[in-house]
């Protein structure tokens, strides 16, 4: 099992005939044969789209012709910032299950105005600006780089994209693995958050222990924490460890992140350290050691 | 980007807020002139700089008894003889750091009678996804300790994107304030108004500590700072040309020609990572081996190899650089990219420090081969704890 995706999620790629769109499409091709089955271009409808090594795959005008088309159930976006919300609404008056946004530097008040259509919907957004989600062997929506992964028992997730590859090529060398992997994002208004995929990690049988990776600004970690707790009482409880980004960042000062940010006194790496320890998560001090952190944790 | 109280005030103004009269100058000379504009007998004389706790700072060059950043002046005289005390020193407020920043432009404002002092501020509240106001009647002072001591006094309100500010919020909020009378009209003016400009002009930040409730019953706009989204400022041309550039750190100003986000700190290692987070953890890292990083500096997705080269440039102009770090793991951002914007970048401006470099990813056999190539002196580090032990022995090596 694994957590959102598997070998048949069918996705169409919204922002497909770019550059990035086009070698990211391969990429997932190339990987485990993800099911990659078409592009939107509301101009391209009818035709082909070829990638460099012969790949191709039908465009279509909308979303929801694709769908209709091709029986998709997941969407990933690569559309440009300006563009980028009114992708994501598309996708889900479409009505697509899963929608992926990697777009990154997407105004605020836009992903507000995708937001309060998302949240009167079925659909579930991951992103935007995130890595996209993994699962080993089986699919790959996103930039994750596919060579690191290892099918196993880690699930990770975080809100930083790099620093998810480094939890996934840390577990992958304590030949632990993953179950899957899912950056939800940097931005302050997102699709989802750490609650959310934390719930289905703990109900995920090949799921066996977790890396949560936060950061400065917000209080996501706070919340989660807060929401782990409760979930212990219940019997829920999986063994984590954990990583906190910008210890050493100024205060008031954005960190590339636009979500990345300590304003007034809030959002400081202590604090949310201070919680994600009382909640039971081992939290690494070093970003290189959160592999071996797990290990010392899962060895009791 | 941020901008000056005085050009956040007229923004507001254009869309009917009360605002006092005010005039900016940018000289000395200018202050008679601008003080006659005004109705007087009071004048409020304010530093114009992109940072809070003015009217508790103290001005560098003058004694520690010399007033702060924002004056009263009860004649023309007097405005003109603060205006020239102020103009052209170096004011250190809280949120300045000890380095403080020089005063260049001043704006005379008219005075009020002041009854109450409230706290208002418009920001997107980021754990429902909205706006919301966040008003106290602790206003005038550091709201931060009013959060600390009594956050029962600060009240937030979030406003639904798809029905506005509505009646109900209208209500709550003059609750909050203990806007009554005349007061509690304007207060129905004012908040849709704040609401629209901060929707409009794509703003991050809007804050008026304080609102004030004058002895006329009448609510005024007494200070004002607005923040923007940078992610909108491309539909917005006309915020763009507020901004200061004397406000900034150069290297800052160079960075975002190029589309990086770069944050300047005081420490002696240069870093150059991709993602934000990795970017983080690398300074902390850096850190935990008992060193200090000179940058933050994320070259982002999909950098192009021109950008590379930018941010390696700007990176090696610090003087205080005693050592580079290249963290790169490839994702969006391919591994031979950077390793050709680096080669590139060392080509041009050569490399008098050592360089640590640490590649993983996307395309990273090619990265590697590229570098090893080069003939370039780089130090290849397998991982990021190797890498960050590298950068810093080879700084506190030489």
């Amino acid at each position: 099992m694994s957590i959102l995706i598997d070998k048949n999620t069918k996705i169409l790629v919204q922002g497909l005939t770019g550059k990035t769109g086009t070698f990211h499409t391969e990429q997932a091709l190339a990987y485990h044969g993800t099911k990659m089955v078409g592009g939107i271009h509301p101009k391209k409808g009818g035709s082909t789209w070829e990638g460099s090594n012969g790949e191709k795959l039908p465009i279509f005008a909308s979303v929801a012709d694709g769908k209709a088309e091709t029986g998709a159930n997941a969407s990933v976006i690569y559309v440009p910032p300006a563009g980028a919300a009114d992708a994501i609404i598309e996708a889900i008056e479409a009505e697509i299950e899963l929608i992926v946004c990697i777009t990154e530097g997407i105004p605020v008040a836009d992903m507000i105005r995708a937001k309060a259509i998302l949240d009167k919907s079925k659909s579930r957004l991951i992103g935007p600006n995130c890595p996209g989600v993994m699962t080993p062997d089986e699919c790959k929506i996103g930039i994750m780089p596919g060579n690191i992964f290892k099918k196993g028992s880690v699930g990770i997730l975080s809100r930083s994209g790099t620093l998810t590859y480094e939890a996934v090529f840390q577990t992958t060398n304590e030949g632990l693995g993953q179950s899957s992997a899912v950056g939800i994002g940097g931005d302050p208004v997102k699709g989802t958050e750490f609650i959310d995929i934390l719930d289905l990690y703990l109900d995920d049988p090949e799921t066996e222990s977790i890396i949560m990776i936060g950061e400065i600004g917000g209080s996501a970690e706070e919340d989660a924490s807060a929401w782990l707790i409760e979930q212990a009482k219940k019997g829920r409880k999986k063994p984590m460890a954990g990583f906190i980004a910008g210890r050493t960042a100024p205060a008031g000062r954005t960190m590339g992140h636009a979500g990345a940010v300590i304003s007034g006194g809030k959002g400081g790496a202590e604090d949310k350290i201070k919680a994600m320890e009382a909640a039971g998560i081992r939290v690494s001090p070093s970003p290189a050691r959160l592999g071996k952190t797990l290990v010392e944790v899962l060895k009791g | 980007m941020n901008i000056h109280e005085y050009q956040a005030k007229a923004l507001l103004k254009g869309y009917g807020a009360p605002v006092a009269e005010g005039v900016a100058i940018f000289s000395a000379d200018e202050a008679e002139a601008a003080a006659k504009q005004l109705p007087g007998p009071l004048y409020v004389v304010k530093s114009q700089i992109h940072a809070g706790g003015r009217g508790k700072g103290k001005f560098k060059e003058l004694g520690p008894d010399a007033k702060g950043g924002v004056r009263l002046a009860f004649s023309i005289d007097e405005a003109k003889a603060h205006a020239a005390e102020m103009l052209g020193n170096t004011l250190v407020t809280k949120q300045t750091g000890p380095a403080g920043k020089q005063v260049n432009r001043l704006y005379i404002e008219d005075g009020a009678d002041i009854e109450r002092e409230l706290y208002l501020s418009l920001l997107v509240d980021r754990t429902v996804g909205q706006v919301a106001f966040v008003v106290s009647t602790e206003g005038g002072m550091d709201i931060e300790a009013v959060a600390e001591e009594t956050p029962e006094k600060i009240v937030t309100v979030a406003i639904d994107p798809q029905a506005g500010v509505t009646a109900d919020d209208l209500a709550k909020l003059n609750g909050a304030l203990k806007l009554e009378g005349d007061a509690a009209k304007d207060g129905e003016k004012l908040f849709p108004i704040l609401y629209k400009a901060f929707v409009e002009k794509d703003m991050a930040l809007l804050e008026v500590n304080p609102l004030i409730v004058m002895k006329n019953g009448r609510l005024r706009v007494l200070d004002a700072k607005v923040s923007f989204d940078n992610n909108a400022l491309f539909r917005h041309p006309e915020v763009v040309e507020l901004r200061d550039l004397s406000e900034e750190d150069e290297k800052e100003i160079e960075a975002s020609k190029h589309d990086l986000a770069y944050v300047a700190l005081d420490g002696n290692i240069g870093c150059m990572v991709n993602g934000a987070g990795l970017a983080m953890a690398t300074m902390d890292i850096i850190k935990l081996y008992g060193a200090e990083p000179a940058n933050f500096l994320d070259v982002g997705g999909g950098a192009s190899k021109e950008k590379v080269t930018a941010a390696f440039k700007i990176i090696t102009a610090d003087p205080a650089v005693k050592g580079i770090l290249v963290n790169i793991f490839g994702g969006i951002m391919k591994c031979d990219v950077i390793a050709e914007g680096v080669v590139a970048a060392v080509k041009e401006v050569g490399l008098k420090v050592p360089l640590v470099v640490r590649l993983e990813g996307t395309n990273v056999a090619l990265g590697k081969k590229i570098i090893n190539e080069s003939g370039l002196d780089v130090i290849a580090a397998d991982d990021l704890d190797d890498a960050a032990q590298k950068i810093v022995k080879a700084v506190k090596g030489s």
